[in-house]
């Protein structure tokens, strides 16, 4: 495929577009979010940002319960991506790991989980939660999130524990003494911590993203998560722009913030996993 | 990584010399089981219910009656139900095809061992993925807007009329599937470049040397290898394709719940959203999830006789 060794201009230029594809939408939301209506609705569009950013967020701040959105949205992430990188990375070393009746047929249901539309069931989840009398509350987005997005999760590590872990090392700690519990969180987990982590953030992006069950399940607005805030402020009062995109910039920064750090890892841990080889 | 499917059986395991106690023996279920639990309670059996559900007048606050197949027969005469499963299929469609066809190139651009800025190139790809729908969706809701947004500002620069995308059908299928392709196509093409990667690079010396071209070596090297690959994507873009709810719930804002005044966009899950929590008949709803369920699993039967098709004919 790649015959020459020189990459030629053209790649550099297509490549450059599909780069600005990516990102411009982003910019152009930060213009948005730092101009008043009036700009907003002139023709041609202002195409730098403006100065009014901050009279922007602070009315994003007095229209929502901001500051508890995010708070909101970093409880359910954060409970949600710790939660995925330890319960994939359990089972994930059971299904690699250990040796118990119905291993193949409990893994190989795991897999075709992930061919499951749970969405489409939204009716009677909420039933259930309803009767829980969890609706309104971040448990009842925190553990069906726990349960349905870690499917991926469990089957990437198991690829890896089987690949790190040799079982020589596990027998000499069995040997050892210790049990299967000491082997997993001394032994097994501190070698795959990395490829966790990476779990963790794919959960914790997806939970921080995700619409439509908070949607159904949170009332108060006191309890929505930064998405749901967006969308209230799409129907507030204002009839204005920029405080919807002020709200969704804000809403995406924190992202932002955290991907610039740790982007890195998440495209190799995204290219790295189970579909090499 | 390479992909172990069985874990290596050379050395005998000690535990089974050991006669383990039961808490040892339990472990390997107790470490499955959250996941287990979790998906039953809140995957499975929901989904379950909802076809015992469907076959209720079912009202959230008072009481439900039986009522058999009624919701399935009103289903089939509502034009509602039709129109909302073709918009399904056309945004699905129109999303699904170039954002595949576009992370193949991509990928394929970006496969070259001696690219510069290589890193920075793979994160702006992913850029898209982790901005979260809703703000897609209003940031190219604007975009698309008639009077102020930037692509009809564009446009009237080369003399096109403005165009009102969101309340034409085509516009705003087109609208959507834009957003969904932007959001996904970055991640698939790390997919597929990871895969692309993972073929030697003396394959294809060996093809150069006899002489097949660039297209040759893309189609029968390249392509052989990426199939489970695309296969997954094509599932997986299958079945989160055909449950699209937000992008259509926000870029209308007249009218959200219907995604405009004629219903130009709604898809199925938004239309089981309307009837479900709009209007509080579950049993409706829960009939337009079985029907969306059904869909599903005919679209998904479809990929894979087609693709074991393809799979023969190659031999």
């Amino acid at each position: 495929m790649n015959k020459s060794n020189r990459v030629r201009w053209w790649t550099y230029l297509l490549l450059g577009l599909a780069v600005f594809a990516c990102l411009f939408p982003l910019y152009w939301m930060f213009v948005v979010a730092t101009t008043d209506t009036a700009t907003a609705t002139k023709l041609p569009p202002e195409i730098v940002p403006g100065g009014n950013f901050f009279h922007l967020a602070g009315l994003v701040f007095t229209t929502v319960p901001f500051v508890r959105s995010i708070l909101n949205s970093l409880i359910v992430a954060g409970t949600i991506g710790i939660g995925h990188a330890v319960l994939c990375s359990l089972a994930g070393f059971a299904f690699a790991k250990l040796r118990f009746r119905g291993r193949n047929v409990l893994f190989l249901s795991v897999v075709l989980t992930m061919t499951v539309p749970t969405q489409l069931a939204v009716i009677p989840q909420y039933m259930i939660i309803s009767s829980l009398g969890w609706v309104d509350t971040l448990q009842a987005i925190i553990l069906p999130g726990l349960g349905l997005g870690s499917a991926f999760g469990i089957f990437w590590m198991r690829q890896h524990l089987g690949a790190t872990i040799s079982d020589e090392l596990l027998q000499a700690a069995r040997i050892d003494g210790a049990t299967t519990w000491q082997i997993f969180w001394r032994i097994a987990f501190p070698l795959v911590r990395p490829a966790a982590f990476v779990i963790g953030l794919l959960g914790f992006v997806t939970a921080w993203n995700d619409f439509l069950w908070p949607f159904i399940v949170l009332k108060s607005p006191e309890m929505y998560t930064a998405q749901i805030a967006i969308k209230a402020l799409q129907n507030s009062f204002h009839i204005d722009l920029g405080l919807a995109m002020s709200g969704s910039f804000l809403a995406t920064l924190p992202l932002l913030v955290l991907f610039v750090f740790v982007g890195r890892r998440m495209v190799a841990g995204i290219m790295d996993g189970a579909f090499k080889g | 990584m390479t992909v172990t499917l069985e874990t290596r059986r050379t050395v005998p395991e000690v535990e089974t010399r050991v006669r383990r106690s039961i808490s040892e023996r339990l472990a390997p279920y107790a470490y499955i089981a959250p996941f287990f639990l979790l998906f039953a309670v809140f995957g499975l059996v929901p989904l379950l219910f909802t076809f015992y559900v469907a076959l209720f007048d079912w009202n959230p606050i008072g009481e439900h009656v039986f009522i058999g197949f009624d919701n399935f027969t009103r289903l089939l005469g509502d034009a509602r139900f039709w129109n909302a499963a073709w918009n399904t299929i056309s945004i699905w469609l129109l999303s699904t095809v170039p954002q595949l066809l576009l992370a193949l190139c991509v990928a394929h651009l970006l496969n070259h061992a001696r690219l510069r800025l290589a890193v920075f190139l793979r994160m702006s790809m992913l850029v898209p993925y982790i901005t979260s729908v809703a703000a897609t969706a209003i940031v190219f809701a604007q975009m698309f807007d008639r009077d102020y947004g930037l692509l009809n500002w564009l446009l009237g620069l080369f003399g096109v009329e403005p165009i009102n995308f969101l309340q034409s059908v085509w516009g705003s299928h087109l609208m959507i599937a834009v957003m969904v392709t932007w959001r996904w196509f970055g991640y698939t093409t790390l997919l597929y470049l990871a895969s692309l990667q993972a073929i030697p690079r003396s394959l294809y010396e060996a093809a150069a040397v006899d002489g097949a071209g660039s297209w040759k070596q893309f189609r029968h090297i390249a392509l052989p290898s990426l199939r489970p690959v695309i296969v997954f994507t094509v599932v997986t873009s299958t079945i989160g394709g055909l449950q699209i709810f937000t992008e259509p719930l926000l870029v209308s804002r007249a009218a959200p719940l219907t995604c405009g005044p004629v219903r130009q966009c709604q898809t199925l899950t938004l239309f089981l959203y309307e009837q479900g929590f709009g209007q509080f008949q579950f049993g409706y709803g829960a009939a337009i999830g079985v029907a969306l369920f059904v869909l599903i699993v005919a679209i998904a039967t479809l990929n894979y006789v087609l693709s074991t098709r393809i799979r023969k004919e190659r031999g």
